[in-house]
């Protein structure tokens, strides 16, 4: 019950706090909602817009989570504040799930942003929802482990963004959202299958297109077992560098 | 019988090859104000976040009311309070916003964190602050809703690093009248400093720490007991007066004193044995000295700390200001 009134609270601050932070508009809504507007204008037909949907939402939640985790956690930690959490008595694992939690959520507001302005150029019918819904849930918890990972990395703020760029970039070419992975040179596709974002689009291109290529359950397998990997990693991070 | 709260044994710290703490062994009793008092870099600071669970020890053990919590603080911290040497609370938000989300991570529920938050506010003189955002509060102000946010769940045992340091004297009053009153209404308080004089006039008992170690440990008359064993009279003198007219001299027929330079002028002479004044003064008069002043000097604290730790009082005073900047 006492973790519960902490953890609760500690999103609601989060929420309240940061969901509206300079970076977090330019990296998680302005750019990706940039990039999206770039490739609606250029598509002249819906399977176009269908096409792009799914690399514009997977950037968009990447961006959006990546962006939050270096607010909520390599800000604080920089301001000292984050002690305040550490000294508390709500567990390790506990706070960081209170301290993710607010991005996931982000990252989920962040995918239907360009889903809610594709729905005027393309007809719904063909959207499986149950598995655009499950995929995006995903990505999100994925991505806000990765920006975890990073915040916890480094020790400012910018230093996080330069770090998060580094993944980002890389990923959203890798992923086969906009450069097929088949078209990719033989020495880059290993690096396609271990990203967690290949998954990610993989799953989106199934729930919008029907055109993925990766079995359902392996993406959403390959997803989980990547979180809790970095998840874990984070928390040793934390005890290592955080608790001297 | 006294009851510890807080016991520690053989407790250390390395960093790297360089040891920060060493060795320390002490307890804090049941509503008392334990003093850490030592110079920069002494290992005040390492020590409270062993003990808060910031740091990990290199070896020793935690007690808290006589269970071993060196391996999990996590498990002591409802009943730990902290107020770290610099304010660590949400810039953004206002000041009963920032109560009310520190007590809630100790579990408070909603009604009993505003009602705790507004009645510290109002004890602390920041009722009018509660609304604003805490980035606008001066450092006093920072300084005392920090300590707020420290005691808004009711902790058993409050650490408390260099409350006063950095603010200026009024707040700093404020402050120590605060520590005092929340000892005196239960609250048991271990805290770090270097004012001497803050130690003095704030700790039931104090121990001396510097390079990590703790030199010496004990209530303040138990310190004073050593240095008033020696007897000290100052005197001053008309006109520029300098050591080296009289030392020789002096040395030969009082060689039971030790003479000491305070400045031009001003001498002290220190003795093991009562002194006789007229003896002292009929010796100056046949060399030539004017005695304007002769006075009995009762060692403070500052001296017990200087004698005992060999630290000169310039350099504590010169961190004083340092710290200032
Ligand atoms: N994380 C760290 N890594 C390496 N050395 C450290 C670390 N933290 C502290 N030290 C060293 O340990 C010693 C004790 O530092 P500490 O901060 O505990 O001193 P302090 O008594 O609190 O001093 P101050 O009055 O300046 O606050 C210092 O020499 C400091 O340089
Ligand atoms: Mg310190």
């Amino acid at each position: 019950m006492k973790t519960a009134i902490a953890f609760w609270n500690i999103l609601l601050k989060d929420m309240r706090n940061y969901y509206l932070k300079p970076p977090n508009i330019s990296w998680g809504i302005i750019f990706p909602f940039a990039w999206m507007l770039m490739f609606f204008l250029k598509s002249q037909t819906t399977v176009d817009v269908r096409g792009v949907l799914p690399g514009v939402m997977a950037m968009s939640i990447l961006f959006g989570t990546t962006s939050m985790l270096a607010v909520t956690i390599t800000f604080e930690r920089r301001s000292r504040s984050f002690d305040r959490l550490l000294l508390s008595p709500v567990s390790l694992t506990w706070l960081m799930l209170a301290k993710t939690l607010g991005a996931i959520i982000f990252g989920i507001i962040n995918a239907f942003v360009p889903v809610l302005i594709a729905l005027f150029f393309i007809p719904v019918s063909h959207i499986n929802w149950v598995i655009l819904i499950l995929s995006v849930i995903f990505i999100a918890i994925t991505s806000t482990f990765l920006g975890l990972f990073i915040a916890v990395s480094v020790s400012e703020v910018f230093e996080a963004q330069t770090f998060s760029n580094f993944f980002r970039f890389p990923m959203v070419f890798l992923c086969g959202l906009f450069i097929p992975i088949g078209q990719l040179p033989i020495f880059l596709r290993p690096f396609s299958y271990i990203i967690p974002l290949t998954y990610g689009a993989d799953l989106l291109k199934t729930a919008i297109n029907q055109n993925g290529h990766i079995a359902l359950g392996i993406s959403l397998l390959v997803l989980l077992c990547l979180s809790i990997l970095l998840f874990m990693i984070s928390k040793r991070n934390i005890k290592k560098r955080w608790i001297y | 019988m006294e009851q510890h709260i807080l016991r520690v044994e053989n407790l250390s710290k390395k960093f790297n090859d360089f040891l920060a703490v060493n060795s320390l062994n002490f307890s804090v009793i049941k509503n008392e104000i334990f003093g850490f008092l030592g110079p920069n870099g002494a290992g005040k600071t390492t020590t409270i976040n062993m003990l808060t669970g910031l740091a990990r020890p290199t070896s020793g053990s935690i007690f808290i009311n006589d269970k071993d919590y060196t391996a999990n603080i996590k498990k002591a911290q409802e009943i730990i309070g902290i107020v770290p040497d610099e304010s660590n609370l949400y810039e953004e938000m206002d000041g009963l916003e920032n109560l009310c989300f520190c007590a809630s991570l100790y579990g408070i529920k909603k009604a009993e964190r505003i009602h705790r938050a507004k009645k510290l506010l109002q004890q602390f003189n920041l009722t009018t602050a509660g609304n604003k955002p805490y980035k606008s509060y001066s450092k006093g102000m920072k300084r005392k809703l920090t300590l707020a946010a420290g005691i808004i769940h009711e902790p058993g045992i409050l650490f408390l690093d260099e409350p006063t340091t950095g603010i200026d004297v009024a707040s700093a009053r404020q402050i120590r009248a605060l520590i005092k009153s929340l000892n005196e209404a239960g609250t048991t308080i271990f805290m770090t400093t270097h004012y001497i004089e803050e130690a003095e006039r704030l700790c039931h008992r104090i121990a001396f720490i510097v390079n990590g170690q703790i030199i010496k440990i004990g209530k303040i008359d138990e310190l004073m007991e050593d240095a008033q064993k020696d007897k000290i009279i100052q005197f001053s003198f008309d006109g520029i007066v300098q050591l080296n007219q009289f030392e020789n001299n002096f040395n030969h027929q009082f060689s039971h004193c030790k003479l000491t330079y305070i400045q031009d002028s001003v001498f002290q002479i220190h003795s093991a044995i009562p002194l006789d004044l007229m003896p002292l003064i009929s010796f100056f008069d046949s060399h030539g000295l004017k005695v304007t002043e002769a006075r009995i000097i009762k060692p403070s604290l500052e001296e017990v700390f200087v004698k005992i730790t060999g630290i000169e009082r310039d350099v504590m005073k010169k961190e004083k200001e340092g710290r200032k900047k």
